[in-house]
């Protein structure tokens, strides 16, 4: 199995007509990485992906697979291979003919695919089925089939295409481990797409989150949901609660913003570190899980916010709490259920607590929407 | 069983429309399917006798009427042989050849027929879409609102001495004298390839219209040339289409008529006309249905033996 070899974007941009689908993307995916694009349907990600492939060219910039400039260079002599989002397996054939079709293409003899098919099956745990129909498969086999097919193909990236979005829960779970461990063990580049923040942040490695056709951020999971770049990461993976107002205080790290809740001092995201001024119109998000009752509670630094409940929802391990801001924009409090009974009368007035370094505060901007 | 069928069946439709159902459907199948056919059948087995005579005792059943088309009329001198072996048994030389000649033309006009509509189903079907792809279907159906008889001879006129083409060619310079389209049977063979190719095209057409784009691309991606997805992915899906249309054109252009009367050189006889002649001039019915029932059986022979070699199943055929 080759090894992964990493792809570089050089301000690609790709305009179909008036329309910008991707605009000035920049993008350096090391060898081996496990790498997702991340962001909404229609925000250009399944674009780039097809820029990476060579099914689209790029308008404009370059895009280098191991260093080479790809321009020119036809889908089927890229070192890439692509898994669609409706697998596209070719029904007509059987399983071990699908699995080795690219190796027919190079004229290997009806053996030697015979033999790879089965060892391509067992990596996928489907020994013995290689003379099956595609439809006698279920979908969490086809799946697997799909990815045998891709890798049979010696790719030195593999490219991957929502390949999991018409799977059932169960099953899309179980294939994010799987497909994680299968990407350990041949060690080559994957290029995930997905608008499930759920995928791209258990599988990858880094993750780039689009919007629009832009790239807001690329960085590891953990900074991408803590440390988030612009409003839209913000408000896109997981869940936020936002708290828009004018900068009342602000010093190197923190700042201070007037918001309909109260006063929320909180961190400034690294992005926004000296872009903000005392007047500008700002965004503090704060997590769900990162607000608490104030009552009973007591410290330096925790905010203290006022907002009117609405309702109360019981989830089995969490305990939500929905409140509004005094100009509407809504609250969500998630609590971790320890056997409390809450029981708050919807339209009086609670008051939350939370760290300043659990709340992030950046320039205003473009939410995700719902 | 069938008890339950009918009470469903009008349960389902209500009597009124459940019994018109019924009939409009026993209506195509006895009266104009299984009636005609089994009277062309009865007809060929019998003499050519006068309206007087027939109903009587002489109107009995007969091979003659196909004895007539292996072995000719009586006192015909041409004898069968076989890989040179001089037989005695008196062969039809003339129907036979004819016979064999408008399968094996039938066959060619399908292969060209399919050569050329291949192409272009694929690529409405996969490339023109939108306005741009059903203002090119339009297009081709447009021709087809003229008559069959009245586009022969345009075909006639197209292809004569001094038609478009013979004028192109000796204007620009390439013929000294215009080409005898007529009498080389090149209309006759355009004009039948003409006449069927909307039948060729569109179940082609339907098929891989309904070929998902992925399946190319991803052949493409796992490093195929372009022959090889046509040759593993989209002629495979398109085959039920392929078929269907190969069969249409092959029985419909081994039983035209309009094209060989109009199009047909000097010297060219289709086994149609010879049918024809001898429901018409001939005034011999029975001889006529004989002709009709053989060409009907061995293309249908044909065709089964086609599918069977091309492994297609007639239930795919009606996709």
């Amino acid at each position: 199995m080759s090894t992964g070899v990493g792809v570089d974007l050089d301000d690609v941009w790709v305009k179909f007509g008036d329309f910008v689908a991707v605009r000035e993307a920049n993008v350096s995916i090391k060898g081996g990485e496990f790498f997702s694009f991340l962001g909404p349907s229609g925000c250009g990600k399944t674009t780039i992906l097809r820029t990476v492939s060579g099914f689209q060219e790029p308008s404009q910039g370059e895009v280098r697979i191991g260093g080479t400039n790809m321009v020119g260079i036809g889908p089927n002599l890229r070192p890439t291979a692509l898994i669609f989002q409706n697998l596209a397996l070719f029904p007509l054939m059987p399983i071990w003919e699908n699995i080795t079709f690219s190796m027919e293409v190079r004229g290997a003899s009806k053996g030697e695919r015979r033999k790879r098919a089965d060892e391509l099956l067992e990596l996928i745990a489907l020994q013995g089925q290689g003379d099956k129909m595609v439809n006698e498969l279920s979908g969490g086999q086809k799946q697997r089939v799909a990815i045998a097919r891709a890798l049979c193909a010696e790719p030195d990236v593999l490219l991957l295409d929502e390949p999991l979005s018409a799977l059932d829960l169960k099953l899309r779970q179980h294939m994010r481990t799987e497909l994680r461990a299968i990407q350990k063990q041949v060690g080559i580049t994957f290029i995930y797409i997905t608008h499930d923040q759920g995928e791209a942040l258990t599988m990858s490695d880094n993750v780039a989150v689009m919007s629009a056709g832009v790239i807001d951020q690329i960085a590891d999971g953990r900074t991408i949901y803590d440390d988030p770049a612009s409003p839209f990461v913000a408000s896109f993976v997981g869940e936020n609660n936002v708290f828009s107002g004018k900068i009342k205080t602000i010093t190197k790290d923190y700042a201070v913003v007037d918001t309909p809740a109260g006063d929320l001092r909180a961190k400034i995201g690294t992005a926004a570190r000296g872009k903000l001024q005392k007047g500008n119109d700002a965004m503090a998000f704060v997590r769900p899980e990162a607000l608490a009752i104030a009552a009973g509670r007591k410290g330096k630094d925790e905010n203290r916010l006022t907002a009117s409940i609405k309702t109360e929802e019981f989830e089995g391990q969490s305990y939500n709490i929905f409140l509004n801001q005094a100009d509407g924009a809504e609250i969500k409090m998630s609590l971790v259920n320890q056997g409390q009974a809450y029981e708050h009368a919807p339209g009086s007035q609670m008051t939350l607590s939370c760290n300043a370094d659990q709340a992030v505060v950046l320039p205003a901007g473009a939410l995700a929407s719902e | 069983m069938k008890g339950t069928f009918f009470k469903e069946f009008f349960n389902r439709n209500g009597p009124l429309l459940g019994t018109y159902l019924l009939l409009a459907v026993a209506f195509w199948i006895i009266i104009l399917i299984v009636l005609p056919q089994l009277s062309m059948l009865d007809y060929s087995f019998r003499f050519n006798l006068p309206p007087s005579a027939q109903g009587g005792e002489k109107d009995v059943y007969t091979m003659s009427n196909y004895q007539h088309f292996f072995n000719g009329s009586e006192g015909n001198p041409e004898r069968l042989s076989i890989f040179g072996y001089q037989t005695d048994i008196p062969f039809n030389k003339v129907d036979i050849a004819v016979f064999f000649k408008t399968i094996l033309a039938a066959i060619f006009v399908t292969a060209f027929d399919l050569a050329l509509c291949y192409p272009l189903a694929y690529f409405l079907g996969q490339s023109a879409s939108g306005p741009s792809g059903r203002v090119l279907l339009l297009l081709l159906i447009i021709p087809y609102w003229v008559n069959e008889i009245l586009r022969a001879f345009a075909f006639r006129i197209i292809f004569g001495a001094t038609g478009v083409i013979n004028t192109v060619l000796v204007g620009v310079g390439i013929l000294d004298t215009p080409i005898d389209f007529i009498r080389e049977n090149v209309a006759l063979y355009a004009g039948l390839g003409y006449a069927y190719l909307l039948l060729m095209i569109f179940p082609i057409y339907n098929a891989i219209e309904s070929l998902d784009r992925n399946q190319i691309e991803a052949a493409r991606d796992l490093g195929s040339p372009w022959w090889r997805i046509h040759w593993r992915i989209v002629i495979p899906f398109a085959k039920p289409g392929i078929v269907s249309g190969c069969t249409m054109v092959f029985m419909l252009t081994a039983g035209a008529l309009a094209a060989p009367q109009i199009l047909g050189g000097p010297s060219s006889l289709w086994f149609t006309q010879i049918i024809y002649q001898w429901f018409n001039t001939g005034g011999n019915w029975p001889r006529g249905a004989a002709y009709a029932v053989v060409l009907l059986f061995i293309c249908i022979v044909f065709v089964l033996a086609m599918m069977r070699l091309f492994k297609v199943k007639m239930g795919e055929i009606g996709k």
